[in-house]
């Protein structure tokens, strides 16, 4: 079984492994490079003076389409698994009737089952471990300048790195063996596994990666550290901040504006035209009188955000959510092939 | 000997639909069983169940003594030959045979290659690219290099033209004689199993309508022509499985053990067929005869 299994594999196998191996040749070549005009541009601008936000900034700008390149492919290839791997796998078979040419060998459909899960699957979840373990060691480099843009909880940097592709990848394979099962016919099954996928991808992080852990809920006095900018309507002269989280790389969900009342407002009522918070005062030491003059009127921002050191157990929440639910469709292909199945 | 099948009412049903219902057979082995019926009216589903690809809603079933599916030593007693011989397409002939060593215990490499060679296919053709006779034939090679004691086909011909019936049918004689197998095959046209079965299953609406050797089969059953007659007036001993009326004549196909004595009959012999046609007839027409339940 294991012969006609790999058989059957190899074609799709080879694509995919043979793609990967291509990558991490790239990866490979280009990554101590990065790595080292890291070093070196942090060293000279350290040693020119220190402030290095602008060697950082240029430095992410010149990596951006690689580190998105990279980031697309690993969040690509579970789906391109589910789709390539999983939906035909058994779909294939119930479509030409040839499972009951298998079945009719001296071989038991649970173990015929259990070979194709069994070598398919894992062979899922090794190339997107390999491929997981090579871009989150060629992005590191870009990863770390990369937070504010994309912090490491996010949809985008969250999902392409680390152990929770491997979880993706199961999951995938699994929905689109099971999709393929339940429509036996090929092309539908990848269309609905296509489909499904990609919604859950989308509900995971906007409805469900927030409520993993308890988000840290702060109320803080309005500074440099959560101000991501200040916004003037000129209709009205109002002033409305757009926050940040405290720390670069932290996740926020939601921020909120308040008087001192503690009451939720949309604008803080301070003039930008005169006083502490006039035009002159870009310079960042005046910067910080406006800030003490929207604090004396009471203004602080409630904020509630996953501090960025969440990321490896989130990492591990989310790959057992999806290994489980892997898992639990694993079972129920079992029950109905043993079962359902004709 | 054991039986190559026995049934006890025997029942399959998908949803609300029996398609197969209170069957009864109990199959000698050593035969080579034809299984005639029209589309639709459980053939599939009771060789299915013999192979073990089903489990029965009702009733009980036993192949070659054991339970069908059960575990790999009755797997490998029995070969199967789906309908419409699916083989994989992009696989070569020589990989189904590769297929077959490993998937079977008792398979026999020699004589696949043989059986292969002496249908003049060529061993690295991918299957996809055989004709339909072709495959059935790739199909049959596999059934029977398993070593089955018996093998069941499911409307193995169907799909094929007159020449390539008549080679498959040819082929499977042969090696039913060589190997001493029991055969169980389906067809919707009894002009495809009357050459090649010793037994009959009738199976019309989910029912068998009658089961036995054909040499029986034919000696008891016969056409009688004659003036009007009500079925009834008959003798108790003469089943009816058919009848026919004209203004002035009555024809009547019985079965019977006791010779016909009555003068006013003239006697015909049937052909497979023939009988064959006389009980899917008289399903079509009536569901409830006195008759079913006499045959068995």
């Amino acid at each position: 079984m294991i012969w006609l299994t790999w058989r059957q594999f190899r074609t799709a196998a080879t694509a995919v492994f043979g793609g990967l191996a291509a990558l991490a040749a790239i990866l490979a070549v280009t990554g101590p490079r990065l790595a080292d005009d890291y070093a070196t541009g942090l060293a000279d601008c350290t040693t020119q003076g220190g402030d290095c936000s602008m060697f950082v900034q240029r430095f992410f700008n010149e990596n951006q389409s690689g580190f998105l390149a990279v980031t697309a492919v690993i969040l690509v290839l579970p789906a391109l698994i589910g789709l390539f791997w999983g939906a035909p796998l058994i779909s294939r078979e119930l479509e030409t009737g040839t499972h009951r040419l298998v079945w009719n060998q001296s071989i038991t459909r649970t173990r015929w089952l259990a070979v194709k899960l069994g070598l398919t699957g894992l062979a899922a979840m090794a190339a997107t471990a390999l491929c997981s373990l090579a871009v989150t060691w060629w992005s590191s480099t870009v990863d770390q300048v990369a937070t504010e843009n994309f912090p490491r909880l996010g949809s985008l940097v969250f999902d392409a790195r680390g152990v929770v592709p491997i979880g993706y990848a199961a999951f995938a394979f699994a929905l689109g063996v099971t999709v393929g099962m339940l429509v036996r016919r090929a092309q539908l099954a990848m269309a609905i596994t296509l489909t499904v996928f990609v919604a859950v991808q989308i509900a995971m992080p906007t409805l469900v990666r927030p409520h993993l852990l308890p988000p840290t809920r702060a109320t803080v006095e309005i500074s440099h550290s959560v101000l991501d900018g200040l916004m003037r309507n000129p209709e009205n002269d109002a002033v409305r901040l757009q926050a940040k989280a405290p720390k670069d790389g932290d996740w926020l969900l939601s921020s909120q504006t308040v008087d001192a009342a503690g009451k939720a407002v949309d604008d803080i009522n301070v003039s930008l035209s005169s006083g502490a918070c006039a035009p002159a005062t870009v310079e960042q030491d005046r910067m910080a009188t406006c800030f003490a003059e929207i604090s004396r009127l009471g203004y602080r921002v409630q904020m509630t955000y996953h501090a960025a050191n969440r990321f490896w157990p989130f990492q591990w929440i989310e790959t057992g959510i999806y290994t489980t639910s892997a898992v639990a469709l694993t079972g129920f292909c079992f029950w109905w092939t043993r079962r359902r199945l004709s | 000997m054991t039986a190559a099948l026995q049934a006890q009412g025997l029942g399959r049903r998908y949803g609300k639909r029996w398609a197969l219902s209170d069957c009864t057979l109990d199959i000698p082995a050593g035969h080579v069983v034809g299984l005639v019926g029209p589309n639709g009216a459980g053939k599939t589903t009771l060789l299915n169940l013999a192979s073990g690809q089903l489990a029965p809603t009702t009733g009980t079933i036993r192949v070659l003594g054991g339970r069908p599916g059960s575990d790999r030593a009755q797997m490998g007693k029995v070969g199967f030959v789906a309908q419409d011989t699916p083989t994989y397409a992009g696989l070569t002939i020589t990989e189904h045979l590769k297929l077959g060593a490993k998937l079977n215990p008792r398979w026999d490499d020699a004589l696949a290659r043989e059986r292969i060679e002496r249908l003049g296919l060529d061993p690295a053709q991918r299957a996809g690219k055989l004709s339909g006779g072709q495959r059935a034939q790739l199909a049959l090679t596999l059934g029977i290099a398993k070593r089955p004691e018996l093998l069941i086909l499911d409307e193995p011909v169907a799909a094929l033209d007159p020449l390539a019936r008549r080679e498959f049918m040819q082929g499977l004689l042969e090696a039913t004689v060589e190997h001493e197998l029991s055969v169980v095959l389906s067809s919707h046209l009894v002009s495809d199993l009357e050459r090649t079965c010793d037994y009959l299953i009738v199976l019309v609406d989910s029912r068998v309508q009658v089961a036995g050797e054909v040499e029986e089969l034919l000696a008891t059953h016969h056409r009688l022509t004659g003036p009007q007659r009500d079925t009834g007036r008959l003798p108790a001993d003469q089943q009816v499985i058919s009848a026919s009326h004209t203004d002035r004549q009555s024809t009547f196909i019985i079965r019977t053990e006791a010779p016909i004595h009555d003068p006013a009959w003239t006697v015909s012999q049937l052909s497979l067929e023939d009988l064959v046609l006389a009980y899917m007839n008289t399903t079509a027409r009536t569901h409830h005869r006195p008759v079913l339940e006499a045959q068995r």
